[in-house]
């Protein structure tokens, strides 16, 4: 069998969360290859987000290994966190700091020189339509904004990977389409995107989906691969399919 | 029909920044309403005002006939609102927070015995419902906040909203519900990013920049729309939505999943699909005039404000 490991950004074996006698995420089997668009897909409660947190090195897997980035997420998780960029479901953006502030607030949490911060969050922001120099307040700008600094916070130091996690959650259609046109800039720049979604029209744009359900995969693949295993139009079809 | 809601021509600054500009809008009793619109668009000053929450700056504003700047306790009492961010008790369990709310709002023994296994059918979350609200995942915890805001069932029910960060199937149950409490007499006020939603409602209204845009039933909206819509779809995708989108005869070219949707001035759409058709032989792209949906509509209506008065960023 050739090696394709040198390829693969992520890597795990049975990964397994419980939380007490409940499991959260069941014998998790993925490999993902850098330079992938990648969706997590399911139902409320289906352990996308534990699984991105132990992805991340946020959270110990109960049971089973995951190599992220070139690091076991359990014995080298603190360098795993240089080489990765995380966007929470409710970004962790701080809403009484101005844009600039917070730019500079995760330039030190990264470890990155002010700088060099300043000049990538200058070239993301504006690309984005924010202005860095604004003084506005984070709490009184619009959630589409918000979700654009956020997104440039976890980008400041350059990391290979990226995982959003409800990234469109309540963004409006217009602005949801502005955001996937970063994401796929991003991807073609070479970094890797793992993104979580419950609009399935977005689920379209992945170069490959999980699809999970109570804590286990339950349909891996190319969307176009998959819909035609289901004959089934589109993935809000798969997704009512599989899922209800 | 009689008005629940009405918005007679109201103002919202706050400091130097105008919210709200001039809005005026109808609620009638008995109809889900949808509220549409790009973030800070006004939809959730809206809501505040119609609330009691916000001060009215200018303008009047009426619920159930009375002056809400005058009897916002009677109103309050008589209307259920679910702001943006609902905060749960995140020490207590799935249940108890069922039933602290149906305390607060003084739902009877009788009714919440008939409505939890409604809820629960709903949420899903009869299963975990001694778990910690804490430890729910994210559209969990947004599940049971709407449960907890619909266990009672009040004249009029104001959701801002209710669907962040839940499921495609939670999403239809939930709608299923909307219209059985709309059947029980219940006024529904909507905000919703999504537009498969807005299709659902019995009118909508579309905000932009604190002022409306349109304001009508789905079905008439569509009707005075005079653009069509044209879906494409082609294996080569990725090369043909650039070369689309150069040309200027077509008013849009966006994505739709796995598909892409023109909209061209009804006039020219023979002239402009026979000149693709020659052109883009090669790709063999298929074409098809499809019936407009609420995302084509309101995203021809964004793009044409923001022409007009592009927004100013940050
Ligand atoms: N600390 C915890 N203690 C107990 N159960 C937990 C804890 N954290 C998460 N869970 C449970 O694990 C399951 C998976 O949660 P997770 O947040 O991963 O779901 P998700 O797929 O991200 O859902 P959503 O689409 O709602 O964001 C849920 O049942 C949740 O209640
Ligand atoms: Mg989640």
């Amino acid at each position: 069998m050739p090696d394709n490991s040198k390829s693969l950004m992520i890597q795990t074996t049975d990964l397994t969360k419980r939380f007490g006698r409940f499991t959260a995420v069941d014998k998790l089997n993925l490999s993902i290859e850098k330079g992938e668009i990648f969706g997590f897909l399911g139902a409320n409660g289906a352990g996308k987000t534990t699984a991105i947190r132990m992805l991340c090195g946020l959270l110990k897997p109960t049971s089973g290994t995951a190599v992220v980035a070139d690091c076991d997420i359990t014995h080298q998780s603190e360098q795993l966190k240089t080489r990765i960029g995380y966007m929470s479901q409710r970004f962790a953006l701080y809403e009484d700091l101005t844009v600039k502030e917070n730019v500079l607030f995760y330039s030190g949490i990264y470890q990155v020189e002010t700088s060099r911060a300043l000049s990538v969050a200058e070239e993301l922001l504006s690309e984005m339509g924010i202005d860095l120099g604004s003084k506005a307040l984070t709490s009184s700008l619009p959630l589409g904004f918000k979700q654009r600094l956020a997104l440039t916070c976890s980008l400041l130091h350059d990391p290979r990977l990226l995982f959003l996690d409800e990234p469109t959650s309540g963004v409006d259609p217009q602005a949801r389409r502005a955001f996937w046109n970063v994401i796929n800039r991003l991807a073609e720049k070479g970094k890797t995107v793992i993104v979580t979604t419950h609009f399935m029209d977005e689920a379209e744009y992945c170069h490959r989906v999980v699809i999970m359900q109570e804590g286990k995969a339950i349909a891996l693949g190319e969307p176009a691969v998959l819909k035609n295993e289901h004959s089934v139009p589109n993935m809000q079809q798969l997704f009512l399919k599989l899922v209800s | 029909m009689q008005d629940i809601i009405q918005v007679r021509d109201i103002m919202h600054q706050y400091g130097d920044k105008t919210a709200l500009e001039k809005i005026s809008l109808q609620v009638s009793q008995g109809e889900i309403h949808g509220l549409i619109g790009p973030d800070s668009a006004g939809k959730t000053t809206l809501m505040r005002i119609l609330c009691g929450l916000l001060n009215i700056q200018s303008g009047t504003v009426s619920v159930f006939d009375l002056d809400v700047s005058k009897k916002f306790k009677e109103i309050r009492s008589r209307l259920g609102y679910m702001p943006q961010r609902f905060s749960l008790y995140q020490d207590l369990s799935v249940e108890e927070n069922l039933l602290f709310f149906a305390r607060l709002f003084s739902v009877t023994v009788q009714e919440r015995n008939q409505r939890l296994p409604e809820l629960y059918a709903f949420s899903r979350l009869e299963q975990f419902k001694s778990r910690r609200a804490g430890a729910l995942s994210g559209g969990m915890k947004q599940k049971l906040a709407l449960s907890c805001a619909l266990v009672h069932r009040p004249e009029l029910l104001i959701l801002d909203e209710p669907t962040y960060g839940v499921d495609p199937v939670s999403r239809q149950e939930f709608w299923q519900m909307l219209k059985s409490i709309q059947k029980g007499g219940t006024s529904i006020l909507v905000s919703t990013p999504y537009m498969d939603e807005a299709e659902l409602c019995d009118r909508v209204t579309l905000i932009y920049n604190g002022k409306v845009l349109a304001s009508d039933t789905p079905t008439k909206i569509k009707a005075n729309w005079n653009k069509v819509v044209f879906r494409v779809t082609s294996p080569e995708m990725k090369e043909l939505e650039p070369e689309l989108v150069k040309i200027i005869e077509i008013e849009s070219c966006q994505r739709f999943g796995n598909e892409l949707h023109l909209v061209l001035q009804a006039d020219e759409a023979a002239s402009i699909i026979n000149q693709l058709e020659t052109r883009f032989d090669e790709y063999m792209p298929m074409l098809e005039q499809i019936q407009p949906g609420m995302e084509d509509i309101y995203l021809s209506y964004m793009q044409a404000v923001q022409h007009k008065e592009p927004s100013h960023a940050g």
